[in-house]
């Protein structure tokens, strides 16, 4: 400081001044970077014209003419290329969706199991893990789904549960339910019971804050969001029917279809990440040191509460951002869908379509977009919740 | 992993549209063989035999392209491709020339770049179910599963016969034929659908071929043959003829075995074709016995066929469609002369 204020006047060059430089070079650099990627696309470009290789996004309006066996939204024959794109879209969110779920779900309890104090269950976790993350998640992918289709009957000898349920090697048909008019007043009873479960929940904070006195709110909140839409439903008569599933001809005709690609997958990437998760979240309960588990005790917590309130917390610091890792693993490895037939962005999109159009630039680019937007909205979103778990220094 | 291929095609596509300008002719001679995208393994057409030999009348055609071009018809390396990643792999340059029971379509042979060069094989799409399903026509398959593989004309065919036939299907799409046929064996779907010469082939890999049977219906055309590159007449030309010399070969009775007797031939047509008169084969930018080198080291077409698919091979196919325009088929090779 005292320095700046002793030579004012000797200012060095422009080009010496660190601070210039850096920017010189950095400009230089980004626009050798365009330059670049403005080669490469006209260079693609003209190349593709110059072979007479169609190019541009006019073929999304085009109709498909073919047809995909899984679709959230509607799909026929008739729609367009861009509505096959949803449509794979869609199935890579749901089965990227429904994954993590269950990865989570499964990855604690294993993450768990393996640092119980019972002999055999820490054994089979820690047998689980080894086995699972050190196979090729492809070869488990095959492994899952002609295990599972093998050991099915077929349609005509389908294994029947309750009556409505149809198990086979085409799926598990289920009825669907029908919506009737008055179905609404059960979705609104359904939304205030869920306002109220809250509500309660609230209060009994404040109220244990204030009096240290505890009230079952999660019970209370359940009993809630359990009776209030049942009793809409008795008052409006139950608006409500189901589409049973009937064998006719070759397959089932009606009601819902899981299918065997689907539950392949989800089954798949699920125990697989799962094995990854159980790691971090062992890692994570095991970096809170013992003290803290000694001190809920001292002030007389259970076991169930300490883990809650004391441990979890700690270890979600540490379990969270490998944790995002793992989710983003697991969206991508969905791209695996299409050595099983399951319909995703990858088959659907980056596969028939491709095909079908020719469009390797256009249609790899957008596929590639996608799983980038997918992948940047789930760590933004885990980003938001580390910072949220992270320490709060008083 | 299937989006790290296809990333990869893509990037190749890109980086290599440069190197694919040069003339294919010229490449071929200077690195002294043919790159040709084969299928992955369909018996009869291209399918490596015990040896790790590839064989199949789409093989024997890239074997001649190079007995053509280069004298030596082993001059050839073989490319296995998936019906997706084909027609990517040679419009970037990755293989010379695609002979991978191909159907010739419009879009094929205009937006994607491509000029087909010919018919090998006069096909069409069939069916094939279990026999104790009772099935005997197409028309009773409303509602069944059908597996298929990706990126074909079977997909599309597939559903606009169900469509204007009023019926429904569930389509169940694989990106590998050995996956179709497998899912198909483990009942996933009461059909499976193909080209009728793919049936025959794929059906030896079911664990009782027996115990199916392909119906009668065929529900499309499937002019299979090899493609090259837009843009690239000369090569275009020499794989065009290779075909038709192989053609006009049996038409003309010249085998293998007979070609070098038939040197000695009077008949203009023979002696034209194995380069004794005229000089065909310097228009095409290959030696005087271009031809002579095809049937020798090869064969004709019909030897060829005999071979791989024919009555006593695994595929039991008849001449059908593919016996010479003379014996009330479809193959016709223009006159070399």
């Amino acid at each position: 400081m005292a320095v700046d204020q002793l030579a004012p006047a000797a200012r060095p060059p422009l080009f010496y001044d660190p601070r210039v430089r850096a920017i010189f070079f950095q400009v230089l650099v980004l626009g050798l970077v365009v330059l670049g990627a403005a080669y490469l696309v006209q260079n693609t470009l003209s190349n593709l014209a110059r072979q007479g290789i169609a190019s541009g996004f006019g073929f999304l309006d085009t109709t498909a003419g073919f047809s995909i066996s899984m679709s959230l939204i509607q799909y026929s024959e008739e729609s367009s290329y861009g509505r096959a794109f949803l449509v794979g879209l869609v199935n890579t969110l749901l089965v990227s969706g429904i994954g993590v779920f269950f990865a989570t779900l499964l990855g604690f309890l294993i993450g768990v199991a393996r640092l119980s104090r019972n002999w055999l269950v820490a054994k089979m976790a820690t047998v689980y893990i080894e086995i699972l993350r050190n196979i090729p998640l492809l070869l488990q992918l095959f492994f899952w789904y002609f295990a599972v289709l093998r050991a099915l009957p077929s349609p005509r000898d389908s294994v029947a549960l309750f009556g409505s349920f149809f198990l086979n090697n085409r799926g598990l048909s289920s009825p669907s339910p029908i919506f009737e008019p008055g179905f609404s007043s059960v979705i609104v009873a359904f939304v205030i019971a869920i306002l109220g479960a809250v509500l309660v929940a609230r209060w009994a904070r404040k109220r244990q804050e204030a009096t240290g006195d505890q009230f079952p709110s999660f019970w209370a909140g359940t009993g809630v969001i359990v009776a209030l839409p049942l009793l809409a439903a008795i008052f409006t008569g139950f608006p409500l029917s189901w589409d049973y599933p009937e064998l006719r001809g070759f397959n089932f005709v009606g009601g819902m279809v899981l299918i065997p690609e689907f539950v392949a997958l989800v089954v798949a990437l699920s125990t697989y990440t799962a094995a990854f998760i159980a790691e971090i979240v062992r890692a994570g309960i095991m970096s809170v040191s013992h003290g803290q588990t000694e001190a809920a005790f001292a002030l007389g917590l259970r076991r169930g509460p300490t883990l809650r309130l004391v441990i979890i917390p700690q270890a979600l610091r540490v379990i969270i951002p490998p944790l995002t890792s793992q989710y983003l693993n697991l969206t991508k490895n969905s791209s695996l869908a299409a050595a099983i037939a399951y319909p995703d962005i990858v088959l659907v999109f980056a596969g028939t379509v491709l095909m079908q159009t020719g469009q390797a630039v256009e249609i790899i680019a957008i596929t590639m977009g996608c799983y980038l937007v997918i992948s940047l909205l789930i760590s933004g979103f885990m980003n938001w919740y580390n910072q949220k778990m992270a320490l709060v220094e008083r | 992993m299937r989006l790290f291929t296809s990333l990869l095609l893509a990037g190749a596509a890109v980086a290599m549209s440069t190197a694919a300008s040069a003339g294919t002719m010229d490449d071929v001679k200077t690195k002294g063989f043919v790159q040709c995208g084969v299928s992955q393994g369909l018996p009869g057409f291209s399918n490596p035999d015990q040896a790790g030999n590839w064989t199949g009348i789409d093989v024997d055609v890239c074997r001649a392209v190079a007995a053509a071009v280069l004298g030596d018809a082993s001059k050839v390396k073989f490319t296995p491709l998936s019906a997706k990643e084909r027609f990517t792999a040679l419009q970037s340059g990755e293989i010379d020339m695609l002979s991978r029971n191909t159907t010739w379509t419009l879009v094929r042979d205009t937006a994607l770049g491509l000029n087909f060069a010919g018919v090998t094989y006069y096909d069409g799409q069939g069916f094939m179910v279990r026999k104790d399903l009772g099935v005997k026509s197409a028309k009773e398959l409303n509602g069944a599963s059908v597996c298929v593989n990706i990126g074909t004309t079977t997909e599309l065919n597939l559903s606009d016969y169900f469509r204007t036939n009023g019926m429904s299907f569930n389509p169940v799409v694989f990106e590998k034929a050995d996956e179709v046929v497998a899912a198909y064996d483990a009942g996933r779907c009461d059909v499976f659908t193909t080209d009728q010469s793919g049936l025959a082939a794929e059906r030896q890999k079911l664990k009782e071929p027996d115990k199916h049977v392909v119906l009668p219906e065929i529900i499309s055309k499937e002019p299979l043959g090899p493609v090259v590159r837009h843009g690239d007449d000369q090569w275009f030309d020499v794989v065009k003829w290779t075909l038709y010399a192989m053609v006009e070969a049996e038409e003309l009775g010249v085998t293998a075995e007979n070609v070098d007797k038939m040197k000695e031939s009077d008949n203009p047509n023979i002696r034209r074709l194995l380069g004794i008169e005229g000089d065909g084969g310097k228009s095409l930018g290959v030696s005087g016995d271009w031809a002579y080198n095809v049937i020798k080291q090869v064969g004709n077409y019909g030897e060829s066929f005999d071979r791989y698919v024919g009555p006593n091979t695994p595929l039991k196919l008849e001449r059908g469609l593919n016996a010479l325009w003379k014996d009330g088929g479809l193959q016709y090779a223009m006159p070399i002369r």
